[in-house]
């Protein structure tokens, strides 16, 4: 009985010898059945049944292999690991909880409504904290890797889903997505079975776009990352934000109420989803593991579920998203316990087994627990927005889940196992320091303007507006600061500011919110620690240049890794993870939700295994207090002064500088965080008060870029005295203090009758005047030896940013 | 009549009706979102609402084309639409309810109420969200306009906003009998292509009426400008401190008012 389980005419598939079967046969069966179990998992199943006294059914096993997938368990960030970095070895018992929530417990944030054990994140929000912010960030890889669009769709669905299953549901007000990809238009070879990065990216925004757009949430807050490394694993992060009712927070199961499923029938699509998401891809098809979504059939059941929750119809809320409904009733059992009539739900295949209706992942469903009195009201609401629902069981105090076929017994597994039966294999870490030459100067052969060009026509850099006019990042009439900013409406904003009027629907609070993203896998692959201190610092100046109160941001955390079984690879995660732990407590910024996507792997043309660079993307989310007091990037006027925010250092490594001019290595940049903090503070404070006219923050491209982009947004000119930058230790070279990387800067521009106001406020931080704003759409630049460097318009300068990227 | 009250139609799909809803609020109006499902079931009377408002969005998913699968309804379930137009109750629809207007063969007007205009994707070949500027024909006889000035700037968010007309000859009709109402312009008020047309409409036409006025479809989203915060360049300080979309909501409100 090692083969693959055929369907049989018996609906229960009691796997008759599964208790007698040696080892090396059960990982086999393991495999054929795609439960992506190891062996010492499945022997822990083999034992439990075994002390049953009884075979399993084919069903239970599904149910443990979807509970105990990576999708579900994030074993890997709970299993007890070796590290080893150097000389040292330690013993991580569960690095989950000795990094990222040891962080946010110590912060210890009174706003942070619900932390890592919801559907998504939640922090108080609005005037006098009458509303809450739900936020959540996944990421939908491996089926985007296979079907683009429809990876896409199906993520985006997911985590709205998550955002609705958030408390008792959040109205969704803003959709975020990221995409990692490799560069378009190179000849890469690829085995038969990828598709093409173009191809790839198409998908996605087609994806994003028709879901999002027919949902009627903004997209606004986006990303777009290219390398090579993604190839093969492309990444997908999309992520939600919902505002519910502070009242609506806690959701509770009792015994005796209904477990009721509304939206979507369930049919064969997403057999398999959350384990295979766990495995690697190897060109095999899993055509049945990737779902399609249906937008408008979502947004019925959204209708619904906000209607039903204003009428507090329910206790309590789930997605059915990976795993269906195996996972969504386990998990909303927890310990109470869950009672079935599996043949109750309504299909809309013919030719089902019941374990596959139960683990199906068929799309546009949630599962509810109804009191039973409020049944005939429940339904009421989801009819009247065409919404089928149907009562498939109730919650009882056995501590067990049981699930029943026509009076038969499918499955009967006791929650305790399922919940804490997962055999962690002790793992084995190590993280070796890449080694480089220490970077040299570059003695690059082309001019300063043709570097600035290079940098800013650069598929990393260059505008984003092409993308971003495909979503509606408009409806709900909330987004107050719009992603393209400046007299013509095509800058590159740091953030968005969204008002979610459409659901406090009061418009006389003027509370808003800004959302950012930190990504960067370059610098991660020289140091996956300094990562994600970088990638923290990049999504708090986002949100701090629109004008957000960053002592009141939150973090969120998406881990994308290669295979965890290298121990390489492990250490690489490892060390990102204490990165994020030491940031969080550094700023002093809590995460309340994160994810993992791990076995980001594949085989290239010849065989090899490639894996992806580790890849964190850290994702925040801040109140703008005020929305009248937020900020663009573009510059205002003439004769502004403009200020930079911290010290530049010599931090090429990493830098797209060092990248266009094929210099590999040197020190990754380091973040002073007590300095940031004293400063980010004082910007803050002079926002505040309405003394910032501009904001921008230095990226990729360093401060040529940034002062660039913020002229060409606003159509006038920079004026820059590099002698006036304030420095970490001398820098003698022009193009460091140019290019350089530097983390925790911003340039402000103000205007002159704000200065001696603003001089107040950032009296004690590094913050200092290095230019003029100027009538003329120039680029000026003072060197080191008080002559102009260079002075040029801004206009090729722009129309380089403005490249085509997909042909 | 102190607070007129506003019927807004939700629908499968239908999205911009909470914030549409949140502006005539604001104005003092009496604002109802009412289900679709309300009017086949007969429990709801469309002559006694004062305004009524076809909101954005994508009804029933846009199948078959947008707005297509609304329009049908709207002419099944809503029979005292035409009513309610040559009582000269204002109507305004918006985006999708502009191409269910049209699609239920009320706009561009005929007794026959027959369509005769249609849209089609947009020339970019996709979706687009972005500021246009508009011109207000002056000519036009709409109640809508009163003490904007010319040009204007809104929102347009669609795939499929291009305006197409039967013949030559209806372009024609639809200019003497000045139905209309707004044109996406450039900057500095010229009929121009894209981008300053977004989607290729025929002659550059934003917005039609009916020959009285008070029926008015438009591609641009006048509730997606109800404060100048809304305003993509409100932090610049350089654009008419007018919020325009509030003010042809105010007009409808006003209108009503007397």
């Amino acid at each position: 009985m090692t083969e693959k389980i055929e369907n049989a005419s018996d609906p229960l598939q009691v796997l008759s010898d599964f208790n007698s079967l040696a080892p090396k046969d059960l990982k086999n069966l393991s495999a054929q059945n795609l439960w992506s179990l190891n062996e010492k998992e499945i022997l822990a199943v083999q034992a439990y049944f075994r002390s049953l006294k009884r075979n399993p059914t084919r069903a239970e096993i599904e149910t443990v292999a979807q509970s105990w997938s990576e999708h579900c368990r994030h074993k890997t960030f709970k299993s007890p690991i070796r590290y080893q970095e150097g000389s040292k070895t330690v013993l991580i018992k569960n690095l989950f909880e000795e990094t990222i929530a040891r962080a946010t417990r110590q912060t210890k944030k009174p706003w942070c409504l619900s932390v890592f054990k919801d559907n998504a994140g939640i922090v108080s929000f609005g005037n006098k904290g009458k509303w809450a912010l739900a936020f959540k960030v996944e990421t939908h890889n491996h089926p985007c890797a296979i079907e683009p669009k429809g990876g896409a769709e199906t993520g985006l669905g997911g985590v709205i889903r998550d955002v609705l299953a958030a408390g008792l549901g959040a109205k969704p007000v803003l959709s975020t997505d990221v995409f990692c990809v490799a560069f378009p238009g190179k000849k890469l070879s690829l085995p038969p079975t990828a598709l093409s990065p173009e191809r790839i990216l198409r998908g996605l925004i087609d994806g994003v776009r028709d879901y999002g757009n027919r949902m009627g949430i903004p997209t606004a807050a986006g990303g777009l990352y290219f390398d090579d490394g993604y190839a093969l694993n492309p990444l997908v992060f999309v992520g939600s934000v919902g505002v519910l009712p502070a009242t609506a927070v806690k959701k509770e199961i009792r015994p005796g109420d209904l477990i009721v499923v509304a939206g979507g029938l369930t049919g064969k699509d997403g057999l398999h989803g959350a384990t295979f998401s766990s495995a690697n891809l190897n060109g095999d098809d899993h055509s049945t593991a990737v779902q399609i979504g249906h937008p408008l059939n979502e947004k019925r059941v959204m209708e619904a579920l906000l209607s039903a929750r204003d009428q507090k119809l329910y206790r309590s809320v789930t997605d059915c998203g990976a795993g269906g409904l195996s996972s969504a009733v386990t998990e909303m059992a927890d310990i109470v316990g869950a009672r079935v009539q599996l043949e109750k739900e309504i299909l809309k295949a013919s030719d089902m087994e019941p374990w596959e209706i139960w683990v199906s992942e068929s799309q546009e469903r949630m599962v509810f627990s109804v009191p039973p009195a409020n049944l005939k009201a429940f339904e009421k609401v989801f009819a009247d927005e065409g919404v089928k629902i149907r009562v498939i069981g109730e919650f009882v105090k056995t501590g067990r889940v049981e699930v029943l076929w026509n009076g038969q017994t499918l499955i009967n597994l006791s929650l305790k196992f399922l919940n804490n039966g997962i055999p962690l294999e002790e793992k084995k870490a190590v993280y070796v320091p890449m080694k480089f030459a220490e970077s040299r100067a570059a003695f690059p052969k082309k001019s300063i303007p043709e570097q600035l060009k290079d940098i800013l026509s650069h598929l990393n850099v260059c505008s984003r507006e092409w993308l971003i006019r495909q979503y509606d990042y408009e409806v709900q009439g909330g987004t107050v600061i719009k992603p393209l900013q400046g007299t013509r409406h095509d800058g590159p904003g740091d953030a968005s500011v969204i008002w979610p009027q459409a659901a406090t629907r009061d418009t006389s609070d003027l509370s808003g919110f800004a959302v950012g993203h930190g990504l960067n896998p370059s610098s991660g692959k020289i140091d996956p620690y300094q990562m994600a201190w970088l990638c923290a610092d990049e999504a708090l100046r986002n949100v701090l240049c629109v004008g957000a109160d960053i002592s009141r941001a939150a973090f969120l955390d998406n881990f994308c890794w290669g295979n965890p079984e290298n121990p390489q690879v492990l250490g690489s995660l490892v060390r990102a993870a204490l990165g994020c732990r030491d940031a969080s407590l550094g700023f002093q910024i809590p995460f309340i939700s994160g994810k993992d996507s791990l076995y980001n792997e594949s085989k290239d043309s010849s065989g090899k295994m490639v894996s992806i660079p580790g890849t964190l993307l850290i994702s925040s989310i801040a109140p703008v207090p005020n929305i009248e007091k937020a900020v663009t990037m573009d510059m205002k006027g003439p004769g502004n002064s403009l200020f930079i925010v911290g010290p530049t250092g010599e931090d090429m490594g990493g830098s797209l500088y060092n990248e266009i001019n094929g210099i590999a290595g040197g020190t990754v940049p380091r973040v002073d965080v007590r300095c940031a903090r004293r400063n980010f503070a004082a910007v803050y404070k002079a926002m505040s008060k309405g003394l910032v006219a501009s904001a921008h923050d230095l990226s990729e491209g360093g401060l040529l870029a940034a002062v660039t982009e913020m002229a060409f947004s606003g159509e006038f000119g920079a004026m820059i005295d590099l002698d006036a930058l304030p420095k970490q230790k001398p820098i003698y070279s022009s193009e460091v203090l140019l290019f350089s990387e530097t983390p925790s800067r911003i340039l402000l521009e103000v205007k002159p009758e704000h200065e001696a106001a603003f001089a107040k406020c950032v009296k004690g931080s590094c913050v200092k005047r290095v230019g003029t704003s100027l009538a003329n759409p120039i680029i000026k630049i003072i060197g080191l030896d008080g002559l102009v460097l260079f002075e040029e318009s801004t206009t090729p300068f722009k129309t380089a940013w403005q490249r085509k990227v997909l042909s | 009549m102190k607070s007129p009250k506003v019927l807004i139609l939700s629908a499968p799909g239908t999205n911009c009706a909470v914030e549409t809803s949140n502006a005539f609020a604001e104005l003092g109006a009496k604002p109802d979102i009412v289900p679709l499902r309300l009017f086949k079931e007969k429990r709801v009377r469309l002559l006694d609402y004062d305004i009524f408002i076809l909101p954005g969005g994508f009804s029933y998913g846009d199948e078959i084309s947008a707005g297509r699968i609304l329009a049908a309804q709207v002419k099944l379930h809503l029979i005292d639409i035409k009513n309610f137009i040559r009582m000269g109750r204002p109507v305004i629809g918006i985006c999708n309810g502009f191409q269910v207007l049209v699609k239920a063969g009320l706009l561009p007007f005929s007794p026959s109420c027959e369509q005769s205009a249609s849209f089609v994707a947009n020339d970019s070949g996709h979706f687009e969200d972005r500021w246009v500027h508009l011109r207000i024909n002056t000519q036009n006889p709409s109640l809508f306009f009163k003490g904007l000035p010319e040009m204007i700037e809104l929102p347009v968010a669609h795939g499929e906003g291009k305006l197409v007309l039967r013949s030559p000859k209806q372009l024609e009709d639809l200019k003497r009998n000045r139905s209309i109402a707004m044109q996406y312009v450039s900057d500095d008020g010229k009929i121009a292509p894209y981008p300053a047309n977004p989607n290729g409409s025929v002659f550059n036409i934003a917005a039609l009426t009916n020959p009285d006025g008070n029926c008015l479809g438009m591609m641009p989203h006048p509730e997606r400008y109800t404060k100048i915060y809304h305003h993509p360049n409100w932090t610049r300080q350089t654009f008419q401190k007018q919020a325009f979309g509030m003010a042809i909501l105010k007009n409808a409100v006003d209108y009503c008012r007397g």
